[in-house]
């Protein structure tokens, strides 16, 4: 399948492939029909996390030498656990980015107008830090922010700015990658689903990386995330299940929060924060997520692994094969794909 | 809507009506973030708060730099949160003496206009979207009657005060109904350096005290009975 190399300009021009699980029919819709695929009082749920400037140039030792830090996660004590890379930029695929030379604990990162102190290094990859920056408060979010970029993907035709990944409705910026299945929710076709009666609630999650090129940190992929679910959510949710009405995540993210935070008081949802390494893949029986909207992306990643949750993989396998076909673009920029 | 625990984001807060507001609205228990081209002194302003127990941070932005938005948004939700209130109280006279518009640069002319309208445009494009979806939140515009009065040498001033008034009508219009609520609020001659700048002949006892109008803005956001969204009101008069 093609990349979308872009940001849309406009989103109305997202394609839209309707999994129907029940019926196995699959159907080649719009964006704009996301309205009347659902019914009323069918509750959809947004990650509102804002994507972070998580891309930090620099150098380190007596040398010099070039390095990229990525931040992955802002943990409770104030540190961060971030991957770093060797010299180069996001126009060579991170998988064949050389690597860092060795970094050990108490090395200094020079990140900009940022400096950050190697505190550990993590298991499983030696690119896996525990760094803490030298500032804080707002000294530090506005050098984060001056320092930082958005993390970049190879497959674009240009780099991405800041407002390039954020969704319309974003708020705490927690999200290393966009929570990019939001993208097409314009203001209008939010209040195209409010006419339709469907109610919209948020979560946050701290979406960290999909990639980061070395094996063994990729398949440890997602490492420990936060989450946040408000009472809000937790109201509505509970009104479309007594309804019989679908619950319905905006990208995987959503998933993983509603689910964490659901096995947190043993399936019964209730509002509260934490962090999960929730896995969901085939066969996990969801508790409070019954429908999915979600990109296209490749089915070799975890993120695919997550759709067999929601429906089985040959007909998933089916959709791909036509969604391609039908030329549909995948990954970040592209089209959606709603399994309900 | 009450302010205590809130998240308030208030640009153009080192000085004059914006430095009241930020203090106004962390006396009253919210959590605060202004925003200023100084940034050192907006700093000094939010430290100074803090040294008395408050939630108050500064921010250095330019709200007539595009670039400078998003990095304005989430450092300040990073700090407090998600933004409940936001007043856009920044604004730019352009040269002062204030010319005549036949002796205006169209690119000082264009720089008002950048961080008057633009900027506010552009925040609010960048805050709203959650309020929307959360159902809940104020977006506080500070206007001029030089958007109504045409005034002699207040040319790109009151024309970008004009089209904020409008655009907050507009944003109201398109968000009625959600919980997303817009007022325009007239300060009226405050005694401030921006008043300084414009009219230094003016004699400043007969000017308001930006501390009172800052009051009287945090009492309107606090209303029991808030107001029609869209609502423009001067200070005076309440």
């Amino acid at each position: 399948m093609n990349p979308a190399r872009a940001p849309r300009a406009h989103h109305s021009a997202t394609r839209l492939l309707h999994l129907a699980v029940q019926s196995g029919r699959i159907e080649h819709r719009s964006i704009a029909d996301l309205p009347e695929l659902l019914l009323p009082g069918d509750l959809l749920v947004v990650n509102d996390a804002a994507t972070l400037p998580a891309s930090l140039q620099g150098s380190m030792g007596p040398e010099d030498a070039p390095i990229e830090l990525r931040l992955l996660a802002l943990d409770v004590d104030g540190s961060w656990r971030a991957v770093l890379f060797g010299p180069g930029d996001w126009t060579t695929p991170t998988e064949r980015r050389p690597p860092p030379a060795e970094v050990l604990i108490g090395a200094q990162l020079r990140l900009g107008e940022l400096s950050a102190r190697v505190e550990a290094v993590l298991p499983p990859s030696p690119r896996l830090l525990r760094v803490r920056f030298a500032s804080e408060g707002a000294a530090f979010w506005s050098a984060l922010y001056r320092s930082g970029r958005p993390v970049q993907y190879a497959y674009l035709a240009r780099p991405l700015e800041l407002w390039d990944v954020q969704t319309t409705y974003a708020a705490r910026p927690w999200a290393v990658e966009a929570p990019s299945a939001g993208f097409p929710l314009s203001a209008s076709l939010l209040g195209a689903l409010r006419a339709r009666g469907v109610a919209i609630a948020s979560i946050t999650h701290a979406a960290g990386l999909s990639a980061s090129g070395d094996e063994a940190l990729d398949v440890a992929l997602p490492l420990e995330e936060r989450f946040e679910v408000p009472e809000r959510t937790v109201e509505l949710a509970h009104a479309a299940q007594a309804a019989a009405r679908r619950v319905v995540a905006v990208g995987t993210t959503v998933v993983r929060a509603l689910e964490a935070c659901a096995l947190q008081a043993n399936g019964a949802l209730e509002a509260g924060a934490g962090t999960t390494t929730l896995k969901v893949g085939p066969g996990y029986r969801c508790r409070v997520v019954t429908g999915l909207l979600t990109g296209m992306h490749d089915p070799s990643a975890s993120h695919y692994s997550l759709l067999a949750a929601f429906a089985p993989r040959p007909l998933l396998d089916l959709a791909r094969a036509q969604a391609e076909a039908e030329g549909y673009l995948e990954h970040e920029f592209g089209d959606l794909c709603l399994i309900l | 809507m009450q302010v205590e625990n809130k998240a308030i984001l208030i640009t153009g807060a080192s000085r004059g009506l914006g430095q009241a507001l930020l203090q106004t609205f962390a006396e009253a228990g919210a959590r605060v973030v202004g925003v200023a081209r100084n940034g050192a002194e907006v700093a000094a302003a939010a430290a100074r708060l803090r040294e008395r127990g408050f939630e108050a941070h500064g921010l250095a932005g330019d709200l007539g730099d595009k670039r400078a938005i998003y990095p304005i948004a989430g450092a300040a939700t990073a700090l407090i949160g998600p933004i409940d209130v936001l007043v856009h109280n920044a604004s730019t006279l352009g040269p002062t003496p204030l010319p005549l518009l036949l002796d205006t640069q169209c690119e000082d002319f264009s720089h008002v206009l950048d961080v008057n309208l633009l900027g506010p445009f552009r925040l609010t494009k960048a805050v709203v979207g959650s309020m929307l979806v959360r159902g809940t939140g104020t977006v506080v515009l500070v206007t001029s009657d030089a958007a109504v009065s045409a005034y002699p040498r207040w040319g790109a001033y009151g024309v970008s005060k004009a089209a904020l008034d409008q655009l907050g009508r507009i944003w109201a219009a398109e968000l009625l109904g959600t919980g997303v609520r817009f007022l325009s609020v007239d300060p009226g001659e405050m005694d401030t350096q921006m008043h300084r700048d414009a009219m230094p002949e003016a004699d400043p006892v007969t000017l308001a005290r930006p501390g009172d109008v800052a009051r009287k803005i945090a009492a309107l956001v606090a209303a029991a009975e808030p107001l029609p969204s869209g609502s423009r009101l001067e200070a005076a008069g309440l």
